[in-house]
């Protein structure tokens, strides 16, 4: 009993621990991003990196989950009598939900692991001491650039997702009932207003500040060589997915709350 | 030089140079990692344009002493001045001036991997310096060709040797025109031959250049082809220092051990 009070403990001081690590080094990267230079090239080189890149992975997911949630939902609303609803049941549960957490996990596992993986194998081949040593500041060159593309182009991917899930879902809801994509798009887009689509969507800034920030931190603070590259990596994703659905449990409350 | 912007240009305020007043000294200090001390009291002085070693075996502190000295690590106690100017409680801005002016070559030249030769070169002249492309361009040429490695401009540094990334980290550590090189075992892992190469290679840059050096090494015949000077290492302290001949003649028994296996 003793015992795991006490681990249990550790593991308490050890979260702590890092929260506050990765306070410290989010202050660090605030700092660094008013200072010159602005690195715009390397910005839009991350845009290009993150945002084209991603592009079929997001497209892929959103195809999956609209034909998925077609064919669940299809069952059981006919059981209900409430077939007409099956294209907004659809467009909702994409554009309010699905869409956003879908893609800011596909991107915690493709763009954090990257980012956790690259920058951690700098770190150990002391790539980032070097940077430091010639004058340049690695909070602002690298790990700036990745939060910013993060955040900017994570709302950008959810459009993408949210757009291949309804034609995805309008696929496989005209293979049983033909109906023209515009009477699904009307009547799938009949209850929702234009702030349903933004608050959602927006949300998953915060999803790119996440995934941007722990995926860096995790990086640039790699030791024990290429096992400690893989640690990154893997430390990057899984603590990245968390805390993306852990916020989602507390924006989609709180956009609740203000977009009622 | 004249197109190095204003934080590179900082040192057209410094007094007329001096030959031989001191550029680098180091007082009391002190570096632990938790519970293990690693550098204890040390105290070394380089005066301008000449070269200190600093020889030791493994693990006691040699290249902890040159991260000090450029503010990768910062040290517990004590003091570092570089050009007269105390780097202890210096802000990123400042130490990023005196960085500047300085060249750091490290044990495994690291360069960064997804650029090129010649990018690894450009990369602190994109960054410090106003000069156009084909200025940049001409300049990190006339740096490769320096060190012998203008025929691999478009090589990645995973297509290269241990030694030619020794010459492109050398190039890129003499970017700047530093006052002040910072080597950390340059010959490390290198055939003798090509440790020869690169010993003739720094003697030859340091003499073009004028620069004030620290070179940290297990390499006795580097030491004594390249440096003025060599500080003994042991335990965190600088067990004794002077021309490589003093040690070398030493009757101090971990002195006498260190350069017995050289000879």
């Amino acid at each position: 009993m003793e015992a795991t009070s006490t681990s249990s403990g550790t593991m308490i001081n050890r979260s702590l621990e890092w929260f506050g690590d990765l306070g410290g080094f989010s202050s660090k990267v605030i700092c660094a991003a008013f200072a010159r230079p602005f690195e715009l090239r390397e910005i839009f080189r991350q845009f290009d990196e993150m945002g084209s890149k991603s592009f079929p992975l997001v497209a892929l997911a959103g195809a999956a989950i609209g034909t998925v949630l077609a064919l669940e939902s299809r069952s059981s609303l006919v059981r209900f009598g409430a077939k007409s609803m099956l294209p907004a049941a659809i467009v909702y549960s994409i554009v309010h939900e699905m869409g956003p957490i879908v893609t800011g996990l596909v991107i915690a596992g493709r763009v954090g692991a990257g980012i956790g993986a690259e920058l951690g194998s700098m770190k150990v081949t002391e790539q980032i001491d070097a940077m430091e040593a010639s004058a340049v500041n690695p909070y602002k060159l690298l790990a700036f650039t990745r939060v910013l593309a993060c955040i900017a182009v994570l709302p950008l991917l959810t459009l993408v997702t949210d757009f291949c899930g309804v034609f995805a879902g309008w696929i496989a809801v005209a293979l049983t009932d033909p109906i023209s994509f515009r009477h699904f798009l009307d009547k799938g887009l009949s209850g929702v207003s234009f702030s349903d689509f933004l608050a959602p969507t927006f949300r998953t800034c915060a999803f790119g500040l996440i995934i941007g920030l722990v995926a860096c931190f995790q990086g640039m603070r790699t030791t024990g060589g290429t096992e400690g590259v893989g640690r990154s990596a893997t430390s990057s994703v899984v603590l990245s997915s968390l805390l993306v659905i852990l916020a989602d449990v507390v924006l989609v409350k709180l956009i609740l709350i203000f977009f009622p | 030089m004249k197109h190095f912007i204003a934080v590179a240009d900082s040192d057209s305020k410094q007094p007329d140079r001096v030959q031989g007043e001191p550029v680098l000294v180091l007082r009391d200090v002190d570096k632990s990692f938790g519970a293990q001390r690693v550098l204890d009291g040390i105290n070394l002085t380089v005066p301008r344009g000449e070269t200190l070693a600093v020889l030791g075996r493994s693990g006691t502190g040699k290249s902890v002493l040159l991260k000090l000295i450029i503010g990768l690590e910062n040290m517990d106690s004590g003091s570092i001045s570089i050009q007269g100017q105390e780097i202890a409680g210096l802000d990123l801005t400042g130490m990023n001036r005196l960085r500047i002016k300085m060249g750091f070559l490290f044990q495994s030249a690291a360069l960064y991997d997804s650029l090129t030769v010649e990018q690894n070169v450009a990369f602190p002249l994109e960054r410090h310096t106003k000069m156009s492309a084909s200025e940049r361009s001409a300049r990190v040429k006339e740096l490769l060709s320096s060190v012998g490695m203008e025929q691999d401009l478009k090589k990645l540094p995973s297509d290269i040797s241990g030694g030619m990334q020794k010459r492109v980290g050398l190039a890129r550590a003499l970017a700047l025109r530093p006052e002040i090189l910072l080597l950390d075992e340059p010959t490390a892992g290198l055939d003798p031959v090509t440790s020869g190469e690169i010993d003739d290679l720094v003697l030859k840059l340091q003499e073009e250049h004028g620069l004030t050096s620290i070179i940290v090494t297990h390499d006795l015949q580097s030491a004594k082809t390249i440096a003025d000077s060599v500080a003994l290492l042991d335990k965190g302290r600088v067990l004794m220092e002077g021309s490589f001949q003093e040690l070398a003649e030493s009757n101090v028994a971990i002195v006498r051990e260190f350069f017995k296996r050289d000879s």
